[in-house]
């Protein structure tokens, strides 16, 4: 903002004081959990309530992971996640690739399809592909979660990385093609070395996705031993109503993996936000 | 150039596509680049959709589907008749209304904010953008908490730090009232999301056009109205569109925080109710008209958007 420099001051001033009140409007709920989660039970529901606990204890953390399998299901969502994150990164950026560059019958019909596919409510699709999944035996598997959740982002993820690969100089590949290299070579050492923001962005949005989603999960996954967390989660909480605590170390445990990549790819997002198709 | 380039083209040609025309071999490769992802998509979501519709048409029987009856637009009729459904699509609508535009306005807010110079960017990035990546189920959970009548921290800033009400407040318990923490849940979950694709749009937008009209002597609110919005007014709308589609499948939130339609039923969201129709009720035909009335209603709604959106902008 270019203001006058008498303005500039309280100008800053206002920015800071406006961005931090949103802050603690963000902020305060997972204090909240997080200082719940290091009560012991009888605090729960103390009052007043208070933010910084009396007295601390990580019972409800040796608890709530002793408890029902939690690394089972912990181990469940990793698997999920890290195979749909792969696959979704290679199977969308390779239909993104022959969508920005190459030229064939039917393209604008597959890619109005790709598009509807954007379109539709997620959980208007559980009652028939609960119906696929079970005549294929996907029910009750980890690999049935996985294909469906690929399937479900590919269509936004390949919009994504077409208005990427779409950003790339041209001229760059004419000089690979010169060298004899096919659409494989181009593909593979030209445009996906270059995309690295886009692919991260891709990699950031289906990771988050894939770990927290709950409908499909909730459908599709009634073996106990197939849950993933946030099925656990939730189906403990309704077992016990106050055990605020060890709902909260819980979840708390099911945060780390996502705040980390997030995290160690954010450097990434906003670049590969700001170069895709995304913002219209 | 020109004559190495062509002279290369028909070597490898020759040499691998046995003299098929180029042309040929690009689409060839187009298809192969495409097979995966359209297999997946297919099985999963085109079928589906068909299924789906389908399905909608018949008195649905899940044990065994050869058995089912077809009744034509009779799940329609029912559903459409039923006052639950009414009330879910009215809720859901209240939901979409409230929550998206105010997140859109907090999330430009937060957006304009950080796009300065200021000190510890990526520290308010992450933090205003830890509800996007925290899931619905924690973040539902940490609300209805919040919102617990005896000793949740809504309750008690309302009774015993404002004074605005004796009681407590049962915020869960009632139909009404148990919109609130629903809706605000909506907005402190949703406007992270906005904000990074506002600020990413932001960052497009040249400096010196800014600096220019400063020069001319705009104040910053002109500025912001004659420059910075109509640059982004493309992210504008495709956010309004995807987030008002997100606001009319609102469902984790409203089956944890209400317990599935509590009390009697009147606290559904649209989807919720599919779901219950569909897999408590069993009622499989029901559930899909009730699935395809709502992409109706999200397609209509969208249209009208983007037609009204680009109508002014040729204006």
């Amino acid at each position: 903002m270019f203001l006058p420099s008498e303005y500039r001051w309280p100008h800053k001033l206002v920015t800071y004081l406006l961005l931090l009140i949103g802050i603690v409007i963000v902020a305060v709920p997972f204090l909240l959990m997080v200082s719940t989660s290091l009560k012991p039970q009888q605090y729960t529901f103390e009052y007043p309530p208070r933010l910084i606990p009396t007295e601390v204890t990580f019972s409800n953390y040796t608890r709530a992971l002793a408890q029902d399998m939690f690394f089972r299901y912990f181990l469940n969502s990793l698997v999920v996640a890290l195979s749909t994150t792969a696959l979704t990164v290679a199977i969308s950026a390779s239909l993104a690739y022959a969508f920005a560059r190459l030229e064939f019958p039917g393209k604008q019909v597959l890619f109005y399809i790709l598009l509807m596919g954007m379109m539709i409510p997620p959980v208007m699709l559980i009652i028939p592909q609960f119906l696929v999944a079970k005549s294929l035996k996907l029910l009750n598997t980890l690999a049935g979660l996985i294909v469906v959740y690929i399937a479900m982002n590919l269509p936004m993820q390949t919009f994504l990385l077409r208005g990427f690969f779409e950003g790339i100089p041209r001229d760059l590949e004419d000089s690979v093609r010169i060298d004899g290299g096919g659409r494989w070579t181009i593909f593979r050492h030209v445009i996906l070395p270059l995309s690295r923001p886009g692919l991260a962005t891709v990699a950031i949005f289906t990771f988050i996705y894939s770990w927290e989603e709950f409908p499909w999960a909730h459908v599709a996954i009634k073996e106990t031993t197939r849950r993933t967390l946030p099925i656990a989660i939730a189906l403990f909480q309704n077992q016990h109503l106050t055990q605020w605590g060890q709902v909260f170390a819980a979840s708390i445990v099911a945060l780390i993996p996502i705040v980390t990549v997030f995290v160690a790819l954010q450097r990434y997002f906003i670049r590969g936000i700001s170069r895709t198709g995304l913002k219209g | 150039m020109g004559n190495t380039l062509q002279a290369h083209r028909k070597a490898r040609n020759s040499a691998t596509g046995g003299g098929l025309p180029p042309r040929l071999l690009q689409a060839g490769a187009a298809y192969l680049f495409l097979l995966p992802g359209f297999l997946l998509l297919t099985l999963f979501i085109l079928y589906p959709m068909l299924y789906s519709l389908r399905i909608s048409f018949f008195d649905w029987n899940v044990i065994k589907p050869e058995r089912s009856t077809f009744v034509w637009l009779r799940n329609y009729r029912e559903v459409l008749s039923d006052p639950i459904f009414r009330r879910a699509v009215l809720n859901t609508l209240v939901y979409t209304a409230v929550t998206i535009p105010t997140e859109l306005i907090l999330a430009l807010a937060v957006a304009l904010l950080l796009d300065q110079h200021i000190r510890f960017k990526p520290f308010f990035r992450v933090v205003y953008y830890l509800p996007v990546i925290t899931s619905w189920v924690i973040v539902t959970l940490i609300f209805e908490y919040l919102f617990n009548s005896q000793a949740g921290l809504i309750n008690y800033l309302l009774r015993d730090v404002l004074h605005l009400t004796a009681d407590p407040i049962r915020w869960l318990a009632d139909p009404i009232l148990v919109m609130v923490p629903i809706n605000l849940l909506g907005i402190w979950k949703g406007v992270g999301w906005s904000m990074i694709i506002m600020l990413a749009a932001l960052q497009e937008i040249p400096t010196d056009l800014l600096e220019v009209a400063a020069v001319d002597g705009a104040n910053p609110w002109q500025r912001l109205w004659k420059i910075t919005l109509p640059l982004m007014r493309p992210t504008l709308v495709f956010l309004l569109v995807v987030r008002v589609i997100g606001g009319l499948n609102v469902y984790i939130s409203v089956l944890l925080m209400t317990n599935g339609g509590q009390p009697l039923d009147l606290t559904h969201s649209i989807l919720t109710l599919m779901y219950k129709e569909t897999f408590d009720r069993l009622n499989f035909g029901k559930g899909a008209a009730i699935s395809y009335l709502l992409m109706l209603l999200v397609f209509v709604i969208s249209v009208i958007q983007i037609r009204l959106l680009r109508r002014r902008v040729e204006m």
